[in-house]
């Protein structure tokens, strides 16, 4: 069977890696092409660039960014945030990317699924999720970087997304992003329970026990971003716990 | 003289991973303009993204397909990708009415359904030992529909996905991968790189 991939993940704005708690108080931690080339070293399986700009001009710096990290990298590359129409995903297809996600336009529009998966292709069409606990009653979809909550069911969300033809999930807990408790497992097995499409695992990682967590709960890889960008740990030294875990990953 | 490698314009995107990994190996792909070039190319790549219908369409759109069946009946330096490996079948479960290069009796299957689909990720690759541009090794893969079992007269690698799919077969100098050697790490590049040395009709 496939190996479960780790994921480092690089918040980019103005072409800068940033990073910050529930998506807020960013602060700047370096360059995404020498940050994407030093985890590809360390045995990341794929890089995900979520591109967080809130303007205009600053998103234009992620297809330049998408292009410059493709020349160094030689793992799969995914590529998301401002994605609003079938040439924005064009552009950074063309600049190098291998995968796009889709967030907020999706919402909004979610026939732009369809229209992705039509042009370039399941395996290509990635829809972003946020996902915000809504007390005992399952989770809502958030949206704008967790500004705006849409009142719609996650779970039932994911679901019309994948038979829209969405060919990956990446599914962020926004209680939970940044804050280094561990992924929302519960949150993870109602949507890997509910669609057959892989659930890449965001928001919360601090250890390999919550990795293996996630994995364990229906996921088939988990994106890691403050733990790494700290220092506090690499992605080799996750994988060989892993793998003493008894999880098999890619050596 | 400068190796000539020209990629076929299959899809719409995508084929960025591809270049950039030839040119960190010393080559400078080029796309194919018009038939001649992927006749007289010291090496093709058939990449491959999105449906194996419309892809066939641009093929035949531009009149490749000739060229392309020449080159993988010859046996000259050829790679394909992907769904370019795919469309070396007869027929694929994906457009059951598009007529694929044939080079291959084989019909291209869809994946389990009880597996998670597309396969997204890194798998084991266990080659014939008789390949020679194959190691075992991890390889990734992005891939919905699958070929089985290795065609007569090929050699072959199999991966594991709910049961053995044919992850790569070769013949001569054409070399042709289910996973993406391009996004294969160094593992991949090493791979592109032997069969750049390795195959024959380089000038």
């Amino acid at each position: 069977m496939a190996a479960p991939r780790l994921i480092p993940c690089l918040d980019v704005k103005d072409g800068r890696v940033v990073k910050g708690i529930r998506f807020q108080n960013l602060r700047d931690a370096g360059d995404p092409v020498t940050q994407a080339s030093m985890y590809q070293d360390q045995g990341a399986d794929e890089i995900v660039i979520l591109d967080v700009s809130a303007t205009p001009e600053g998103r234009g710096h992620a297809v330049e960014t998408t292009s410059s990290v493709r020349q160094v990298l030689s793992i799969p590359l995914t590529v998301g945030g401002g994605v609003r129409k079938v040439e924005d995903a064009l552009a950074l297809l063309e600049a190098g990317a291998d995968k796009v996600a889709v967030n907020t336009a999706a919402v909004e529009r979610p026939e732009l699924i369809g229209r992705l998966a039509e042009r370039f292709g399941s395996q290509c069409t990635v829809l972003a999720v946020d996902a915000a606990r809504r007390g005992d009653d399952g989770w809502e979809v958030v949206v704008e970087g967790g500004r705006t909550r849409t009142g719609q069911d996650v779970v039932q969300w994911i679901r019309s997304a994948a038979a829209r033809g969405a060919g990956e999930i990446l599914l962020t807990s926004w209680d939970r992003d940044g804050t280094r408790t561990g992924y929302d497992l519960e949150l993870l097995e109602a949507v890997t329970t509910a669609v057959g499409i892989p659930v890449i695992a965001s928001g919360g990682a601090d250890t390999a026990d919550h990795l293996q967590g996630a994995l364990e709960s229906g996921a088939t890889a988990a994106l890691i971003a403050s733990i790494l960008h700290d220092g506090v740990t690499t992605v080799d030294s996750l994988k060989r716990e892993l793998l003493s875990n008894g999880i098999e990953v890619r050596p | 003289m400068r190796t000539r490698l020209i990629v076929v314009p299959t899809g719409t995107a995508n084929t960025a991973s591809v270049n950039a990994a030839f040119r960190r190996l010393g080559v400078e792909p080029k796309f194919a303009a018009d038939p001649d070039e992927i006749r007289d190319a010291d090496f093709v790549v058939l990449p491959g993204v999105g449906a194996f219908g419309a892809a066939i369409d641009r093929i035949d759109e531009h009149g490749f397909r000739e060229m392309l069946v020449d080159r993988f009946e010859e046996g000259r330096p050829t790679l394909a990708i992907c769904l370019g490996m795919q469309l070396l079948g007869e027929k694929s479960e994906e457009s059951p009415t598009a007529t694929g290069l044939g080079v291959i009796p084989e019909r291209v299957d869809r994946l389990p359904q009880d597996l998670t689909v597309p396969q997204l990720g890194w798998n084991r690759v266990v080659p014939d030992p008789r390949s020679r541009f194959l190691e075992p090794g991890w390889a990734y893969f992005a891939n919905s529909y699958k070929l089985a079992p290795i065609p007569e007269g090929w050699i072959g690698a199999t991966t594991d996905y709910g049961g053995n799919f044919v992850s790569s077969i070769e013949r001569g100098d054409v070399l042709a991968c289910q996973f993406h050697p391009e996004l294969s790490g160094p593992w991949g590049a090493d791979l592109l790189g032997r069969w750049l040395n390795g195959a024959g009709g380089r000038s």
